[in-house]
């Protein structure tokens, strides 16, 4: 219970933070991401305050060594950078550019009870769900081929 | 026309800062909303408890700053709904692909300094602005 109170409360504190800086309007993030045109800077600026409060924060919590209602940190372990991640980026970017929603200003703009939004935010629900069917069926297939393999 | 504003957008920054340290101070999970929203549906689910009081914390912003007396949001979207739906399926599919989006590798994987996080970082970057030119200014409207 404790944790799901504080999980409820960090939601709210960056949902304020989203609405705050202006980021849940597509067309601000649209007028960052249009460097030829009347370019808006604030992005820049949410991401240098969010980095630094993040970093400052991480420090503090690597200092402690474990969180206050949970076992372990859970940092993430993987370092490599491969094909996926960087198509997938390029994928997402060209999904955020065309409208200027990533995935946070999205779920936080459900409550304006827009139907534009909610057909976004079902699409990408849909976009998951698709790739994990996707990398499920590979990865049966992966294993299909090497158990076929070792039984010849 | 859009106008820079340093200030708001410096402390809203702050503040979506701080909830991602507290959310790894408190439960020691990382603030990824493409992961936290992806591990609640099918296929993938895994503890949904927090993941779903996260979310909904974040639907319940601006619901509670509306009965504060502020305007609920009012996104401008592109009119076409077949622009939208190819829109989300491309950032679902991406963010799934590459394991975070602007916060799970734009903000959290920065401050961690990761340079897994900061190459998929400057890889959206790039192609959403490429993105913008060419519709913006190359492809007429």
């Amino acid at each position: 219970m404790p944790q799901l109170l504080a999980a409820f409360g960090c939601g709210l504190m960056f949902g304020a933070g989203l609405l705050i800086s202006g980021m849940t309007q597509p067309d601000k993030v649209l007028g960052f991401l249009d460097i030829f045109g009347a370019w808006d800077a604030t992005l820049a600026f949410v991401m240098a305050g969010a980095v630094i409060v993040t970093g400052l924060g991480f420090a503090l919590a690597r200092r402690r060594g474990t969180p206050m209602l949970a076992s372990k940190l859970q940092w993430p372990t993987r370092h490599d950078i491969d094909a996926p991640l960087l198509t997938g980026a390029a994928l997402f970017g060209i999904g955020w550019g065309l409208v200027g929603l990533c995935p946070g200003p999205a779920i936080v703009n459900l409550a304006s009870f827009s139907l534009p939004v909610i057909v976004f935010v079902v699409a990408m629900a849909v976009g998951m769900l698709g790739f994990e069917l996707w990398q499920q069926r590979a990865s049966m297939r992966v294993a299909a081929t090497a158990a076929s393999a070792t039984d010849g | 026309m859009h106008h820079l504003t340093p200030l708001s957008g410096f402390l809203g920054g702050a503040l979506i800062g701080l909830a991602s340290a507290l959310l790894m101070l408190l439960t020691g999970r990382i603030a990824g909303i493409s992961g936290i929203f992806g591990g609640l549906l099918p296929l993938r689910a895994t503890d949904r408890g927090w993941r779903l009081a996260f979310i909904v914390g974040l639907i319940v912003a601006p619901l509670l700053a509306a009965l504060g007396g502020a305007s609920l949001p009012m996104p401008t979207m592109p009119t076409s709904y077949v622009v939208i739906a190819i829109a989300g399926l491309l950032v679902g599919v991406g963010t799934r692909m590459a394991s975070g989006c602007t916060s799970g590798h734009g903000v959290c994987g920065t401050a961690r300094l990761s340079t897994r996080s900061i190459s998929a970082t400057i890889t959206f970057m790039i192609v959403a602005i490429a993105v913008v030119a060419l519709t913006r200014h190359l492809g007429g409207s």
